[in-house]
Order: structure tokens, then sequence, then C-alpha cells
């Protein structure tokens, strides 16, 4: 074999298609490439999206029951100061939360009615005196400084504004705690993307920014007069 | 269908977009900055309505009123009472730290008993049971004098069960742990007659001659002595210290006199005899309610010119005659002595001479004086009916020595005695009782004090943390907790008037612990008979209101009770010696061993140098330990890491080849340990310190091995004229570690 036929040869194999063995994708891919790039896309796309939006809310939050089922409604047509009947001011100003168990005594001293979550609260709290462990849906991380005075006092705001219509309820909710955080679902809110039709479906810092600001009040501390971070943290 | 390279790619691209366009990170982002900024193991208070509770703080003598901040049922804060007599506000360090002592890891939750080398929990009732048996046993074999109680202190309720326990069961031997406080009664009770306490009046003082006293590091009572020595500062009043060390209070000082360790009293002395030399001493006082200067400047001052007294201490004379003539010209000046915060009793004729100065210028009883504060009398118990048993163990001598023909004055010696059963063949002491006292921790030389206590064949500690000498006990009945519990406070030490506090239980009892006053009543009524008879109330609660009789709503409301109107005794009637008058010397006085400064331990030539202890309001050094925050708060000059740190004068550690920081090997003829070397100026070469208070080998992770203790470094040395303990350092040497 001459050197020009050498070459010939080479360029001739060079140029042709190469013997490709008929096990290799690329022969697949070469024909139908773009469709499973395609469906594979839309295949991680639609995974990731169920994962995101399904799953994810599901491993995150942990459901916990609460020690003993509470009745608002029956409550608040026994009392006559409505919410702030149980949920009051101290003396000093400070709000007192969810009540100790100093507070149910006086009616719940002894079985009142037939209802079993009634007797297991008189039965396993009221009877050993041990406060009952309430898992609370609004609790704000601590290195938050929230005062119930500046707003339902000063600001004149209803509990429901930031509480919704809680005390219309027959039952407590099913209490979702955060894994990572330890907090009440309640706090980022029920939808998973964050959204929110009521004033009280969150209680991140934006929604309490957004309602400063649409009502103008003053950014800066009461006790220092200066803005930032420390007005509201600590 | 084959998954190639590619579509494995398409995939992931499609699941990335897919989780941006999901919650998903967002909300991770989010929860994940939420519990950066909220770590889960930060403790946080506990959320619930705040409450005040006004008490008394019992961590030191000083009767401090504390303000308790509770959120629910929590102790979140401790502050002083605005107002109070005692600390008006202010709060040391420690009383500041309290709640970690209610909360903190080193408490003893139920009663505890060792068997083979280990703790075994068991009920109170078999606790009890175990002590009565032992009780019962020792008064059967005629042993009841072998009986002890090494007690935090000898007034007030608590005390006074405990001793009034031991005298009708039989035993003399009830101690309390020695401090200044025992030369001071002693200093007062004879030369005055009377059985008071020393007061000092400081506020009102112009001129304040401290020789070594830290007032503002802890001596006496530190919230008073704190905010006194600012009223002094504030009204333009002078303090001098005197000490070897440049110690916090002779950095406050406006003078700071270098003295060489431990002649202190010879410098005292030497004042006195300038004072009476040149004719500056108050005649008003001296001529007219005094007997015995001339015998004293005789036996005693004389031999004292300020050229020799600067020979022995190393102040110049012309500093001597200058605060001598200083020392008498003020208008209100007050001498004070003992040294650091007060804990050894020191040399009597230490307290003597320095008390003789306050005499010279007639400052007893008087305003900016030392005054005689008497001794709280509201503890009116039914007289003991004693028993045979009882009467024949209760003449028997004292383990101690106190009070026997060597030791006369001496009411407790409790330093003597791990000597004393050392050179027994037998313990004298069978059953020793421990209550608010760490002896194996705070008496000197700790080898031959632990000997000593493996010796006592049974010992029972009431100590609510698992401190050195629990930690050596065979049953272990721990107390209530400060917070926790009631306890009556007869006097606050240094405090010019009678004072009496009130501790209130501010939280429930967190543990299985029980009231050492319930747990003395209860053992006497498990004894019976004559012992049963003698404590007639249902419970501790039920004696101290009793006891307190109609100050007890007063101090369940104030919290504390103080006599306004007492502005010391007029000098007509203040005195109840033999002359009814001031007694400068006498014949107790007079039997007394002569003053001589006291040689520290240790061969010159083998140990060069000379180790100090000294005091810091961040160190405890007796019966309740540092708590983590006062730790925490110590300078890296006195602790780094685990490391404790010796001042050197650099002088010094340059002849001795050593630099600053680098680590040592301190020496002293009972012991030796690691030490960092701290350069420091503020000490005189020749000299080196350590604090007194770390080094601990109980208690918790947090006080555990960190630093030395010169306790184990040291030993106790007797004062010839009292038989206290007056060691104020030992012969050491450095090297290189």
């Amino acid at each position: 074999m001459t050197t020009d036929q050498k070459a010939n040869e080479n360029s001739a194999a060079g140029a042709g298609p190469r013997p490709i063995p008929p096990s290799s994708g690329t022969e697949v891919s070469g024909n139908t490439g773009g469709g499973m790039v395609i469906l594979f896309f839309m295949l991680g796309l639609i995974v990731s999206l169920i994962v995101g939006w399904v799953i994810f809310p599901q491993v995150l939050y942990s459901q916990k029951k609460q020690p003993v089922d509470f009745n608002h409604v029956l409550h608040n047509d026994e009392v006559e100061d409505g919410c702030e009947s149980c949920h009051f001011f101290r003396d000093d100003g400070t709000f007192s939360g969810v009540p100790r168990l100093s507070q149910c005594v006086d009616c719940h001293e002894e079985v009142n009615g037939e209802d079993p979550e009634e007797e297991k609260f008189v039965n396993e709290y009221v009877a050993k005196d041990r406060e009952v462990p309430w898992l609370i849906y609004s609790r704000q991380p601590s290195n938050v400084f929230f005062s119930h005075a500046a707003h339902v006092k000063m600001a004149q705001m209803d509990c429901v504004t930031c509480h919704g219509n809680i005390g219309e309820t027959e039952n407590l909710k099913v209490y979702e705690e955060n894994r990572i955080s330890g907090y009440s679902r309640d706090i980022w809110g029920k939808n998973i993307a964050g959204l929110k039709r009521n004033t009280w479906d969150r209680m991140k810092m934006d929604d309490c920014s957004e309602c400063h600001q649409k009502e103008n009040v003053n950014q800066n501390s009461v006790q220092t007069h200066k803005g930032g971070c420390f007005v509201c943290h600590h | 269908m084959k998954v190639d390279r590619r579509s494995f790619l398409s995939f992931i691209l499609g699941g990335a977009a897919g989780t941006a366009l999901s919650p998903l990170p967002w909300k991770l982002t989010d929860d994940l900055s939420i519990w950066t900024q909220n770590w889960p193991w930060t403790p946080v208070p506990e959320k619930g309505e705040i409450s005040y509770v006004s008490s008394a703080c019992t961590l030191c003598p000083g009767g401090c009123g504390i303000l308790v901040k509770k959120s629910a049922e929590r102790v979140i804060k401790i502050e002083g009472i605005k107002g109070h007599p005692i600390n008006d506000g202010g709060l040391c360090i420690l009383g500041l730290a309290g709640a970690q002592l209610l909360y903190g890891p080193t408490r003893i939750r139920t009663p505890l008993k060792r068997i083979n080398g280990g703790w075994q929990k068991i009920s109170w009732q078999d606790a009890i049971a175990e002590v009565v048996a032992k009780l019962m046993q020792l008064r059967v074999d005629g042993l009841a004098h072998k009986v002890a109680c090494v007690a935090g202190s000898d007034r007030g309720t608590v005390p006074g069960l405990l001793n009034r326990f031991l005298t009708v069961y039989g035993s003399p031997n009830f101690i309390r742990t020695p401090s200044i406080w025992d030369s001071y009664e002693l200093t007062l009770y004879l030369t005055q007659g009377t059985r008071s306490m020393a007061g000092f009046d400081i506020e009102n003082a112009d001129f304040i001659l401290s020789f070594g006293s830290g007032l503002i590091e802890g001596w006496g009572s530190p919230g008073y002595m704190l905010r006194a020595k600012s009223m002094l500062c504030k009204k333009g009043g002078r303090m001098d210290q005197i000490e070897s060390r440049l110690s916090k209070t002779a950095a406050k000082s406006d003078h700071w006199i270098s003295i060489k360790p431990g002649t202190e009293g010879a410098l005292a002395l030497g004042l006195a005899h300038v004072i009476i030399k040149e004719g500056l001493y108050k005649r008003e006082f001296v001529d007219g309610y005094t007997t015995g200067l001339s015998e004293r400047y005789q036996r005693m001052i004389d031999g004292f010119p300020p050229e020799i007294v600067s020979r022995t201490t190393g102040v110049s004379t012309g500093t001597i005659v200058a605060l001598a003539r200083d020392f008498a010209g003020a208008r209100r000046p007050l001498a004070i002595c003992g040294q650091g915060q007060g804990h050894l009793p020191g040399e009597l004729q230490e307290f003597l001479a320095v008390h003789t100065l306050n005499a010279l210028v007639g400052n007893i009883n008087q305003p900016g004086g030392i005054w005689a504060v008497p001794e709280p009398e509201y503890i009116d118990w039914p007289e003991l009916e004693m028993d045979a048993v009882a009467s024949e163990g209760f003449q028997q001598p004292r383990v101690d020595g106190a009070g026997s023909i060597q030791y006369p004055n001496a009411r407790y010696l409790l330093s003597r005695l791990p000597a004393v059963i050392n050179a027994s063949q037998e313990s004298p002491v069978e059953l020793l009782f421990v209550s608010s006292a760490n002896p194996v921790f705070s008496l000197q030389d700790t080898a031959s004090v632990k000997k000593a206590f493996e010796k006592i064949s049974m010992k029972v500690s009431f100590s609510s943390y698992m401190d050195e000498t629990a930690a050596m006990a065979d049953l272990v009945l721990p107390n209530h907790v400060f917070l926790e519990r009631y306890e009556d406070i007869p006097a606050a030490s240094g405090f010019p008037k009678p004072v009496i506090g009130l501790a209130k239980p501010v939280v429930q009892p967190l543990y299985n612990t029980r009231h050492v006053g319930d747990v003395i009543i209860q053992l006497a009524k498990e004894l019976g008979h004559n012992i049963g008879a003698a404590f007639p109330w249902e419970d501790y609660a039920t004696c101290l209101e009793e006891t307190l009789g109609d100050k007890w709503d007063a101090l369940v409301e104030e919290g504390y009770w103080v006599d306004n109107a007492f502005n010391g005794t007029d000098w007509a009637n203040a005195f109840e010696t033999d002359s009814a008058k001031f007694e400068f010397t006498n014949s107790e006085i007079m039997a007394l061993a002569d003053y001589a400064p006291l040689k520290p331990e240790g061969d010159e030539t083998l140990y060069p140098l000379l180790l100090v202890p000294y005091d810091t309001m961040r160190i405890t050094s007796e019966y309740v330990g540092s708590p983590p925050f006062l730790i925490k708060a110590l300078e890296d000059t006195i602790l780094k890491g685990n490391l404790g740190l010796v001042e050197v004068n650099p002088e010094t550690a340059k002849a001795l080849g050593l630099s600053d920081g680098q680590d040592a090997k301190l020496t002293t003829p009972k012991d030796s340990a690691r030490v960092k070397v701290h350069f420091s100026n503020g000490i005189m070469p020749g000299i080196v310190a350590i604090p007194r208070g770390l080094g601990h080998t109980a208690y918790d992770k947090f006080l555990a091995g960190k630093g030395v203790d010169y306790n184990q470094l040291s030993s106790p040395a007797e004062d010839p004229a009292s038989g206290h303990n007056a060691a104020w350092g030992i012969q050491a040497k450095l090297s290189k570690a």
C-alpha cells in the first residue's frame, strides 16, 4: 500500500459513518435526543415540585396533639369579658398568655360535665397540681420582643387580627411543630408558599412590618428613640 | 429505555428548576436561620408572671437583703434591696450569681450513704435511723463526748439547735469555723469586758487605717463595706492600706504602705508608740475612761520605737511617724485589721495593738469608730434538763482544747482539730456533724486534714453541695439551699448596728432535701427522753416563729429588723471590765504571750521565697463554692485555662530564670503544684502570691481542677496568745516546670 492509498483510506474512514456497535446509546440519542432530554427534565421538575410542595411540608412538621382538648366556644359563653377573662393583662402591664392551672381550678376542682377531656384535665393536672404543658401556636422565637399592651391597649387592636377566630373553635387543632426551628407552623402560616389571605394567617417578621408600615407606626423604640433591630429583637 | 448522561443531567436540571420553584429552599433557609438564632440548648427563662420575693442572702455572714425576681416559679435574677440598712440595693457577685447555686449541677438531690466507696441513695427515714443508731450506741458506751459538730456560725437558730442538741446529748464539742471575728470578739472581751461583736462605722469615719483588710474585697459584710467605702470617698475621707501586695483595696486607697507580710502588728505598736510619746492621744477618753496605758506601754509598746519597727516592717521611720500623726490628728480615725476577707483569725496581739490605736484616739462607740455591738438575745429557749450521761459527757474537756488552761480565751479552735485527731491512737471524735462548713477544703494543710477526717468513723454532712467534706462523708443529709428555706440571720459581719435578717423560701424545694433544723429536731425526738423534750417544737418553722416572737411579723414583712437607735453605748456605761473602764491591759492580757511576728513554716535556705494567699471577690473560699458565673468572671491574671497564676515580682522571676506566662513549679514544705508565672510589680521581690479558694477537687466541672489550692500548700501556725491559726504565709520555692 502506497502512502497515498493509506491517506485515502484514512480520509474515507474519517468522512464516512463510524462503525458503531448496536448496543451504544449514542445511536438512540442521536435519533430521539431532544425528546428524552425534555422528558427527563420534566420528570425532574415534577418530582422536585412534588417533593417541595407536598412531601417537604409533611416531613418538616411533626403533628402533636394538645395534652387536653379545649372548647373556646363553651368557655366564651360562660365568661363576661371575652378573651380577656382568661387571657388577661397583669397589673404590671405584661400579658398572661395561656392560663395557668390556678385560673382553671376555681371551676374545675372537680369534674363538672361528662366530657372525657375534662375528666382527663381534672385527674391528670388539677388533682396532681401539675401545669398543663399547652403547646402554644403563636409562640415567637425567644429573640423576639413583643408587647401585647402596645398593640391591644395602645393601638386598640383586636385579638382576632393576629390570632384569628380561635375563640369560635370547639376543639384545639393539631399543633404542627417545625422539626428544625421547634416553633409552631402557625408562625410561617399553613400555606407553605407563605401566601396569606387573612391578617392572622401568618406571624412572621414581614407580617409585623407590613402592618407597621401601613399604619405608619413609629419605627423607633419608645424608650430609647432609636430604630433598628433592637426595637423588636433582643 | 436507557438513561444516559444527558438524560441524567436533564433530570437534575429539571429537579433544580422544580426545587427553585418550590418553597423548599426558601423555607429551609428561613428555618435554619431561626434555629441558629435560637440555639435550643441556650437556656431561656420560662415565660410567666414576673414576681419579686424579698429575702436575705445567707451565702456569707454579710446579711444583705435580696430581692429575687421570678418568672412564674423560676428564679431569674437576684438583686439587692434598695433601702436595706446593710446593702441598700448593692450586692456582691456571689449574691448575684445565687440562682446558679439553686439550679446548678453540684447539688445533692437526696440523702446519700457511702457504701463500698460509692454513693447509694437512701430514704430520709433510713438516713435518720442510721444516725440515731450511732448516737444511741455512743451513749450506751459512755462516749457521748465523742460526738462533735463543725458549723459555719454559732449564732442564730440553726447553729443554736445544733449546739443545744450536742449539749443535751452530752458533748461539749460544738465548733464554729474560725475567722477574724474570733480575734475581734476576744479583743473586745479582754479590753472592754463585753461579749460582743465588732461593728465598724466606716461611712462616718474620715480616716480608715487598714492593716491588710480587704475592705472592698469581701472583708466583713461586703454589701455594707462596699457601700460604706464609697460613702467615705464621697465625704472626702482618707483611706490608707497597709499590705504587702497591691490588692484591689490597696489600689483604691489614698496611700498604699507596702509592708513585710506578717509584721502588721509591729507597725500598729510602732504607731501607738509615736502617738503616746508625742502625747497625741485623746485625753478626754484615755484619762477618763481607760486604765492600764502606762503598764501596757512599759510591757509592750515601749519596745517598738519607729527605728526598730522600721527595720521589722520595712516601712520607713518617716512614714511611721507621719502616719501616726495623721491618724491621731484626724477627726474620726478608725483602724481595722484582719487579712483579706478575714477567714483567718490571725494574731491576737496584732488585734489588741490595732484596737489600742482606736482606744488612743478615743474612737470607741463613737460616730465613725469601732462599736461593740451586743450579741443578739432573741433566742430564749427553755432551760435544758440534762440526764446523767449528758452531764458527764458535757463536762469532758473539749476536743479542740478551747477553754482549757493552755487556751483559756478561745471559744472554738477548729484549726487544732486535725492535729489532735492525728496525734491520737484512736480518734477522739467518733461521730462528726458538719453544717454550713467545708473544713476539708477551708482548713490549711489539706493532707493532714483528710488524714484526720478518715480516722473519724462516721461523718454526717448537711451540705447541699457535693463539697470536699461531703465527698468524704459517710452520710449526706442535704439541706435546702438558701432560696428554699427559712433561716434567721442574727447579725451582719462588721455592721455597726444590731440587725436581724430573715431568709425566706423563694421557691419550693426542688429536690428531696430537708431543712437541717428539721433533721435536728427529728433526731432529738427519735432519741427521746431528755433530748426529745429539749426540742418541744413540731418543726423548724414553728421553732423559728416562736423564737423570733414579736419580731416575726416585721421580719416576714420587711425581711429585716434593725435597731436604728443604736449608736454605741456611751463610755460611762460601755465597759464591763472590773474597773468599768477600757483596759489597755489587765491580768488576762498580761498573761498572754507577748507580740512577736510569727515566723512562717519552712527552711529559708531550701525555700527562699514567701508564699502568701490573697482574696478576691470573685472566688469564695469557705462553705459555698464559687458558682460558674464567678469563675467565668475571673481575670486571666488569676486563672488561665485550668492553671492558676502565681504573682511574682519581675525581679524575683528573672533571678530564677522565669519569664512572664511561663509554666512553673511552686513547692512548699507541704506540697507542690504546677502554676503559671504572672509578673506583677504590685508584689515585693521575694514574695509570691496565689488566691485562696481555687484548686477544688469536689463540686462540679465548672469549679473542680481549676487553679491551685493554697490550703494544700500551706499549714496552720498556732498563735501563742490565743491558740488560733495565725499563719499568714509559708516559705516556698519556684522553679521551672
